[in-house]
């Protein structure tokens, strides 16, 4: 068989050109001052927003749960990553790496509590103490049972929190020593990372552990349920200053260092783009593409559903997170109410907007919601400011009525379409009549 | 392996645990009455009611709509907020009494949500569910935003003058005002209206009809366009008067005052099982007892409602994933 794109350049080479062609155009853009910093900083935010829709793509597009939660990730991601860097500029002595050194220490606690619990195979442990007591009442085996899970729990926990301690000794330490031996640029550059990476993580982990127990639900039950995880991490933001008094609540939280740039926003972009292509694209993807199509289905074939659903929803937090990572370095103020859940709406239309299970749709989509909902501030003359929501509902509305399937579908462009082998497959078993598209 | 010697102290253990707890609770049920007084309580108790009356009627629409057409109508809380606010003009303008502004109310929001059914849902009925769904948050957007403007509504907090005066009956220590009793009264006479339609009318068979299987309904000659435009009716007429009974009991009004009540009531609807009528009732009321108590008896209760009330739900959720009274749903292959 005569393979077609033998003749034209690999899709990922376009892809990658038109990628680097973005990015230097715009820095060449605005560094000639040709480019206000205004609409800098918008290219930005869209590119934040497409991080955050990207998540939410995976979780609603791909894996087809139902999650209105985002806004919560993308939240918890912003405030834990200014919480760090905010303690390491405003402290250049002292504890400066608490925060970041607590947090780390405490996932790994977590996890490890977690994947000790997995071990003992708990279930079967239970079902096996259940049948030991058989012999009693019922009501007296559950009571056993609770007090043997409280039991475990505690010193699971406890042996949790003992490792988060010393854990945690060692990592401030290792920064401590580290990141001020580095001349101050490396040193913020490291710490930025650093941050981002453990707040997205962060955001992931309270993902897995929410998403546990939640993703049992199922359609719009467990987006109602997410959306009541959303609005009680706003509620938990809106009293912040009652347990941490840097959040300071209702007042937000300022003074946050604005690091944020448009090389840090375009590479996670860029990095996160390709890791989510290639996770959709191999054989967890299918796993989780598969859960989307037909539950019950993809259970026959072997494939652990309620897996496949946590790591889709854990991811989709990883990325809300570091979007939420990168929002607040790039405004330096957060706020509740920018997490309001409304606001949570927004990633959902932008991936209803490109066509559910896009990743192109979600990119285009983003860019083309920053762009109605900043370029109304531009279009709109003196004393219609007002106007600037009214005109975008409609045009929602115009868009949606017009493009049910949403903009692109479930199309792709270039690099981001399905591999061809993969399609060949798919076009035998009749699941997609397409031929692949070849760009030349 | 059989723990038949174990079995007495195992079960001793097990009734001194139970013991343990139920005096942990009991005590704790004993406290709460005692710390602010019986009538605290029962006041407590008394306004919760009130409040989950007005939620009942919110819920209730949102409960028939997905009941129907399995839409989560997020316009229905802006219906809401423009029932009170006609009723607001109808008052103060025009010093209309009380029962005419509910009526206008509900007339305008039928109008309304008659409408927005017309322009925004009917077109999508066989697009994607989700699509219906962004159509609605779009909606709600544009009544939120397009009231807000100056030649509308306004955007500014509004006093809302109550067409009464407020009489207050003190009946075994509690205060009972008049806002009350017409509150629970109005919410009594239009669920008993609303029982009537669907229990013994022709019209509300073919709603039950509808929301069992709207495919088989549609064979059997029942118009489904017909009974959706009704059934949108009807949650508006509810809404309007729960619009007006809210702006009664918390008297300032302005275009973004129905998110709150609205997701509220939405909330305890999905509590007490989405798309069936005696769970959204037993789920407002629910949902009115908690943001009460928890404001009345949880410290820092008035800043940390919202997070009990969801929290409440997720609880739920997990126990019973389709709400208090929800059928559990089948699993089909």
């Amino acid at each position: 068989m005569s393979m077609p794109q033998a003749r034209c350049l690999p899709t990922w080479l376009t892809t990658l050109v038109v990628a680097v062609a973005v990015f230097v155009i715009v820095t060449m853009l605005y560094a000639r001052g040709i480019m206000t910093s205004y609409v800098y900083n918008v290219l930005q935010l869209a590119c934040i927003a497409a991080i955050s829709a990207l998540g939410l793509n995976l979780v609603y597009g791909f894996n087809g749960q139902f999650s209105l939660g985002q806004i919560g990730f993308y939240a918890i991601g912003a405030y834990s990553s200014a919480l760090i860097t905010k303690e390491f500029t405003t402290y250049w002595s002292g504890a400066q790496f608490s925060t970041l050194s607590w947090l780390q220490a405490g996932m790994i606690g977590v996890v490890v509590i977690l994947w000790a619990a997995n071990r003992l195979h708990l279930r079967q442990l239970f079902s096996r103490l259940n049948k030991a007591l058989a012999e009693l009442r019922r009501m007296e085996r559950t009571i056993l049972v609770a007090v043997v899970v409280v039991l475990i729990t505690l010193v699971l926990v406890a042996v949790g929190a003992a490792l988060t301690w010393v854990l945690q000794l060692g990592i401030s330490a290792l920064l401590t020593a580290l990141i001020p031996a580095l001349p101050a640029a490396a040193a913020q550059s490291v710490l930025f990372f650093l941050a981002l990476v453990t707040s997205a993580a962060f955001a992931a982990l309270v993902a897995y552990l929410v998403g546990k127990p939640l993703l049992r639900l199922h359609s719009d039950y467990f987006g109602i349920a997410t959306l009541g995880f959303a609005i009680v991490i706003y509620t938990i933001l809106q009293n912040s200053d009652m347990v941490i008094a840097t959040m300071k609540g209702a007042r937000g939280m300022v003074e946050i260092p604005m690091w944020t740039s448009w090389p840090w926003v375009f590479g996670i972009l860029f990095v996160l783009v390709v890791v989510m292509r290639n996770l959709v694209y191999s054989s967890h993807g299918r796993a989780i593409i598969s859960v989307r199509e037909d539950e019950v289905a993809a259970r026959q074939m072997g494939i652990n559903v309620p897996n496949a659903k946590v790591i889709a929803f854990a991811i989709g937090g990883f990325y809300a997170g570091m979007a939420g990572g990168l929002y607040a370095h790039l405004i330096g103020f957060l706020h509740p109410s920018t997490f309001d859940f409304v606001r949570g709406f927004d990633p959902l239309i932008i991936i209803v907007f490109g066509g559910l299970g896009s990743m192109t749709g979600t990119l285009v989509a983003s860019g083309l919601f920053s762009l109605i909902i900043e370029g109304l501030r531009v279009v709109l003359p003196q004393g219609f400011e007002d106007w600037r929501f009214v005109i975008y509902p409609i045009l929602l509305l115009a868009i949606i009525l017009l493009r049910q399937k949403g903009l692109l579908g479930t199309h792709e462009w270039g690099w981001l379409q399905p591999p061809h082998v993969l399609l060949r497959e798919v076009a035998v078993t009749g699941g997609n009549p397409q031929p692949p598209e070849v760009i030349p | 392996m059989r723990l038949t010697w174990l079995r007495t102290p195992l079960r001793i253990i097990a009734w001194m645990v139970y013991a343990a707890l139920s005096l942990v609770i009991v005590y704790g049920v004993y406290r709460l009455i005692q710390f602010k007084g019986a009538t605290y309580f029962f006041q407590a108790l008394l306004d919760g009611l009130r409040l989950g009356f007005v939620y009942a009627l919110i819920a209730l629409g949102y409960t028939m709509v997905y009941g129907i057409v399995r839409l989560i109508n997020f316009a229905h809380c802006d219906v809401f907020m423009v029932g009170a606010f006609s009723s607001y003009y109808a008052i103060t303008s025009y010093g209309w009494g009380i029962v005419p502004a509910i009526i206008l109310a509900m007339v305008v929001c039928i109008v309304l949500n008659i409408a927005i059914e017309r322009m925004a849902y009917k077109p999508l009925r066989n697009a994607p569910r989700i699509t219906a769904l962004i159509s609605a948050i779009g909606v709600s957007f544009f009544l939120e935003y397009f009231t807000a403007l100056r030649f509308v509504f306004g955007a500014d907090f509004l006093t809302y003058k109550r067409p009464f005066d407020v009489v207050v009956w003190n009946v075994l220590g509690l205060s009972i005002s008049n806002i009350t009793v017409i509150i629970v009264a109005v919410t009594l006479a239009l669920l008993a209206l609303l029982l009537y339609i669907i229990n013994r009318t022709k019209v509300g068979k073919a709603m039950r009809a509808t929301s069992q299987d709207a495919t088989a309904a549609r064979l059997m000659g029942i118009d489904i366009d017909r009974i959706i435009t009704l059934t949108f009716g009807i949650g508006a007429a509810l809404a309007g008067a729960a619009g007006v009974l809210y702006a009664i009991a918390f008297p300032q009004i302005w275009t973004f005052m129905g998110i709150m009540p609205g997701l509220k009531a939405f909330i305890a609807a999905v509590l007490g099982g989405i798309g069936n009528i005696a769970g959204a009732v037993l789920g407002s009321l629910l949902m009115g007892e908690i943001e009460v108590l928890t404001v009345s008896f949880v410290p820092f209760g008035s800043r940390i409602r919202d997070l009990v009330a969801f929290l409440v739900l997720i609880i739920v959720f997990l126990v019973k994933p389709t709400g208090i009274l929800g059928e559990p749903q089948v699993e089909k292959v």
